[in-house]
């Protein structure tokens, strides 16, 4: 079980939101890096979000690059999971891959700042704040395997290929 | 079946392969640049096998940061080179080196009916000919690196079709900036669009590239071309090694067809903040710039540059303006600078650069300050993707580019040569 707090955010915040190109310099030094994460969406949100919270977004999140510091620092931060009614491909596999869970599921009903519950197993999201319950989609097998696992190069090392 | 669905079949031991079904996809050729080549080669490492699967698969493209911009660049790219120096993989050093996406086909290192992948979003680039290329992050990258393989689900087509003849100025960047603006950035997500019609049979090779490249902005997976005669000239000189050609089936089935006329399209603009935020020229006015930026994986072929020098050539860039112009490769670089088009650009008070991505990412060669605006001919103006959070970025083709530094503000081609 997961708990933590909404930080909400709308549709399509691309990478560039998330970890601005201006920053590239930060790129080999990603506890800095973490320092401006989703800056360009909510300057405040790096200083407000603690170890445990969500990011909850509206459609297409993560849309842009393939950059894998993008969700790199949203973990680093501590983020527990994403829930979004959409996301951007690239970012799906990456966040996936580095073992950041990412859930599909409708977000209009979730505010800023609610307390969120989330069981990843059995696939539903309490909103305590507002004694709402929500169920999200579940991920393709393979992707739970890589999830499952810790992130794709566990997985990888543990069988040595996709197994699907 | 589709184009993709035929290329992904034949590169996994299945005969027919449906949208929807997960598949392990064999891949022709793997590609990582200087910002995520460092991530996918500590990735690697960490996965414990010694070599790559296949030395000939796999690229590294030192291109965004590249002549070194600072020492992190350095680093990255030391590490990049050691690392290939070591697996014995392909390495493009400044001099050889090229932005990727228009270096690697020009190469001939990507080729039709190929899978290629790449950690770098643009690889979509290469659907151009008729190949199924799609960007992924570091990580897949490492996993494709040690095993030739990677998972995918097998994305449904959309079908589009453009009807009717381009006007003049009308380039690939104005029918896929049009089509995004219809669709949205995520009006393709996960699906691979599949690019047909008479205004496509006419469309050069470089203007191909153009839009295959930004099938990423509107959420797709790939964007993909059928190879015809312009793709065979194109290939034919450059393969060293065999490829085949897919072609989709008559009863293929495709998630949506989309139709368009374009015979009175206008060039195309994207306003801050979105590439789908598009409107035609004629109705962006009086937007006065401080930059314009020519190059890039999306527009910086020879057609690109010869474009640009028809516009420029003879005149000169408004005097509150910095027009950057930025050749894709060395060899788009030697060919403008043999045809005169790089004189043209000097004389007329451009900045011409050696290869790079630089000011598309804001990373250098062109960064932006607070309340400043840039026209591009690049793919992305999300906020703070030239420079400050507080700067424009506006897309467009390379003729209305060209226009724009000319007259200091957003313009259409016509307003100088008719």
């Amino acid at each position: 079980m997961l708990r933590g707090k909404a930080f909400k955010f709308g549709d399509n915040i691309s990478t560039d939101h998330i970890t601005p190109g201006r920053l590239a310099h930060l790129r080999s030094n990603l506890p800095e890096l973490a320092k401006h994460v989703l800056e360009d969406a909510d300057p405040t949100f790096a200083s407000r979000v603690k170890a445990g919270d969500f990011i909850v977004a509206g459609n297409n999140f993560g849309l842009g690059s393939s950059r894998e510091h993008a969700p790199l620092v949203i973990k680093m931060v501590g983020v527990n999971a994403i829930l979004a009614k959409s996301v951007a491909r690239i970012f799906f596999r990456n966040a996936i891959n580095l073992g950041l869970p990412v859930l599909i599921c409708n977000t209009d009903n979730i505010d800023d700042g609610d307390e969120l519950e989330v069981d990843l197993a059995r696939g539903t999201v309490n909103d305590i704040t507002r004694a709402n319950q929500l169920t999200f989609g579940k991920l393709p097998e393979v992707m739970l395997h890589i999830l499952n696992e810790g992130g794709l190069i566990p997985y990888i090392k543990k069988y040595g290929d996709f197994k699907l | 079946m589709t184009l993709a669905e035929k290329i992904l079949a034949a590169h996994t031991d299945k005969k027919k392969v449906s949208p929807g079904e997960f598949i392990n996809v064999r891949v022709d050729l793997i590609l990582a640049n200087d910002i995520t080549a460092p991530i996918a080669i500590r990735e690697f490492q960490r996965i414990g096998v010694d070599k790559v699967f296949d030395p000939k698969k796999v690229v590294m493209v030192p291109d965004h940061f590249v002549p070194n911009k600072d020492i992190a660049s350095a680093e990255q790219a030391k590490l990049m080179r050691e690392f290939a120096r070591e697996q014995e993989i392909l390495y493009f050093e400044v001099g050889q080196m090229g932005i990727e996406h228009v270096l690697l086909p020009e190469q001939g290192l990507v080729l039709p009916g190929d899978v290629v992948i790449g950690a770098d979003s643009h690889t979509c680039t290469y659907g151009a000919l008729g190949a199924f290329a799609t960007g992924m992050g570091s990580t897949d990258i490492a996993a494709a690196m040690a095993t030739g393989d990677i998972w995918m689900k097998v994305p449904p087509t959309i079908k589009l079709i453009y009807h009717g003849n381009l006007g003049k100025w009308v380039s690939g960047k104005d029918l896929i900036l049009y089509t995004i603006s219809n669709i949205g950035v995520d009006g393709a997500l996960y699906s691979a669009m599949e690019f047909v019609g008479e205004a496509i049979d006419t469309l050069s090779i470089d203007s191909r590239f153009t839009m295959a490249n930004m099938a990423i902005e509107a959420g797709a997976k790939a964007g993909l071309f059928r190879v015809d005669n312009k793709t065979q000239l194109y290939v034919k000189s450059r393969a060293k090694r065999p490829y085949l050609v897919y072609e989709p089936d008559n009863d293929a089935e495709y998630s949506q067809v989309i139709e368009y006329d374009v015979s009175l399209l206008e060039p195309q603009v994207a306003l801050p903040h979105s590439p789908a935020n598009t409107k035609p020229v004629s109705q962006v006015e009086n937007i006065d710039i401080n930059q314009a930026v020519i190059g890039s994986c999306t527009n910086g072929r020879l057609e690109d540059l010869r474009i640009a020098a028809q516009i420029l050539k003879g005149r000169k860039v408004h005097p509150e303006v910095r027009c950057i112009i930025i050749p894709g490769s060395q060899q788009v670089y030697l060919d403008a600078l043999v045809e005169g088009l790089i004189e043209a650009f000097i004389k007329a008070g451009a900045a011409v650069s050696t290869p790079t991505c630089g000011p598309c990412l804001g990373g250098h060669m062109g960064v932006l300050a607070a309340g400043e605006r840039c026209i591009s001919t690049t793919n992305r103006n999300f906020v703070g993707r030239m420079g400050s959070p507080k700067s424009e970025v506006y897309l467009a083709n390379p003729a209305v580019a060209a226009a724009s530094a000319i007259m200091g503000r957003i313009t259409s081609p016509g307003e100088i040569l008719g």
